[in-house]
């Protein structure tokens, strides 16, 4: 197999098929695991961070994941959350099964305008798969960015994902990862309360700053408004939006969000295009 | 003082008070710093105070019956701790405990409560500040309580 391209390397319609080659649980249940996979055959198409993959599973439905990293030889890594039937099927998969997946999709997070200025990334729950990406892209070429931010908000310290790349982050003085969530338990000596309050705390400056959030959309819109308040222009404000997706190519409409379609012009938007959007959602 | 006024002047919180006003509040200020575990204040002692933290977390906690201290919410550096010395009865609705060694710059609010009370424009200038930081706890507090990360909400949400 080799990897090239950064369009999809196939019909986008239809699927190739994907070996699983590893499962990682990211939480205690197995409630969110992570695959790295291969083509069976031909070339894969090598992906930028925050465009996603459609993932099949044969008989039981198809469903957007994004990429939450880059393996070695360029494959795409993916961290599902099981949620309903296609996502719940994907749990009960192990090393060896065989996926269908066509991608990748959509738009990429802006890491090269990134780049000379500070980066506040803020994410929330499984938000932080899709960001992951980014923080590799930036440790890449940690020269090339200023101050970096990662705020991390979760459920529970159960809840939390990519435990121990989250304890490299923390000893890394190349990075300023901040964790927070939102009930406690008895032996977490870490913050408790949302994720905004950490991008409260600054260390960044906001008028050369640009920020990247993803998360459950009432997060993404708190973000922005915190991130706002310390300076970041809303235009260097980029959110990751989620619906749901069928053809993942701009045809049937499934994702739109008024003029906007998700999987074509998105995922990632800047925020000043999805405002009007978060305003009607919280209604 | 000179010293306090520096660490102080360069806070959000504090942008925008006139040098008279920052002089005043120098005045209440002291530093004081916390071990770990220890009380910085408990619930309904008289709230006389409010603190800037330079530096550790303070857990903020509510004492549940027969469940023990429940932590709601961290403080962490830059962060500005307390505001039940504004409203009467002055007393602390919760605990405030360090989690870590806790550096903090202490104000007298008892003092400040009377000078606003007589310098309306140092009162107005304050009672502003808090109620953002009160509007943005609550914000906060309300985002906490949607448990956004459950199962409601689902796909990049969880
Ligand atoms: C661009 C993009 C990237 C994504 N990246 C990831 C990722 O990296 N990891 C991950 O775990 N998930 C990701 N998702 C979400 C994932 O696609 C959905 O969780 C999945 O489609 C659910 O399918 P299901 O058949 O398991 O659940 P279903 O049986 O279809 O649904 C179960 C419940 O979830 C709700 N639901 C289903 N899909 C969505 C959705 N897209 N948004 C909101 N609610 C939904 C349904 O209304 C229902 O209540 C992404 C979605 C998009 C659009
Ligand atoms: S999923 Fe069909 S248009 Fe976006």
């Amino acid at each position: 197999m080799s990897v090239s391209a950064a369009e999809p390397a196939h019909e986008p319609m239809a699927p190739e098929p994907w070996r699983i080659r590893q499962v990682r649980r990211e939480v205690a249940d197995g409630e969110v695991f992570t695959w790295t996979m291969e083509p069976l055959s031909g070339e894969a198409a090598v992906a930028r961070p925050g465009q996603f993959n459609m993932l099949y599973l044969f008989g039981v439905g198809e469903v957007a994941i994004s990429i939450s990293a880059l393996a070695d030889d360029g494959t795409p890594v993916h961290t599902i959350r099981a949620v309903g039937s296609v996502t719940r099927a994907m749990q009960d998969l192990g090393p060896g099964d065989v996926v269908g997946l066509r991608g990748p999709f959509g738009s990429a997070w802006p890491v090269a305008a990134a780049e000379g200025r500070d980066l506040v990334l803020a994410a929330g729950g499984i938000g932080l798969a899709p960001l992951r990406p980014v923080v590799h892209a930036v440790l890449a070429r940690r020269e090339a960015f200023g101050r970096v931010l990662v705020c991390y908000g979760a459920r529970s310290p159960r809840d939390l994902i990519f435990r121990d790349e989250l304890e490299q982050w923390r000893a890394n003085p190349d990075l300023d990862l901040r964790v927070t969530v939102d009930r406690g338990t008895a032996d977490w000596k870490g913050d408790v309360g949302v994720v905004t309050q950490l991008i409260d705390r600054g260390g960044f400056d906001g008028r050369n700053a640009i920020a990247m959030v993803c998360g459950p959309e009432v997060m993404m819109r708190f973000s922005a408004l915190s991130l706002h308040r310390r300076g970041i222009a809303p235009e260097r404000i980029h959110v990751s939006m989620e619906r749901s997706m069928r053809c993942a190519l701009g045809f049937c409409g499934h994702c739109q969000i008024g003029p906007h379609f998700v999987c074509r012009d998105g995922p990632v938007f800047p925020y000043p295009a999805m405002e009007p959007a978060f305003r009607v959602n919280e209604l | 003082m000179n010293e306090l006024m520096e660490m102080l002047k360069d806070r959000p919180f504090f942008e925008g008070l006139s040098e008279a006003h920052m002089k005043l509040l120098a005045a209440c200020a002291a530093l004081r710093s916390f071990e770990p575990d220890v009380c910085l204040f408990r619930e309904h002692e008289p709230a006389e105070a409010f603190y800037l933290v330079r530096s550790g977390t303070v857990a903020l906690e509510s004492r549940l019956p027969g469940r023990g201290a429940r932590t709601f919410a961290t403080l962490g550096e830059g962060d500005m701790l307390g505001w039940s010395w504004l409203i009467p009865p002055y007393r602390w609705h919760y605990d405030a405990r360090a989690i870590t060694p806790v550096h903090t710059v202490h104000f007298d609010a008892a003092v400040l409560r009377d000078r606003m009370d007589h310098d309306p424009e140092l009162g107005y200038a304050l009672l502003k500040r808090f109620t953002g930081l009160i509007v943005e706890r609550l914000q906060a507090a309300r985002l906490q309580s949607l448990d956004i990360y459950g199962d409601a909400d689902v796909g990049l949400g969880g």
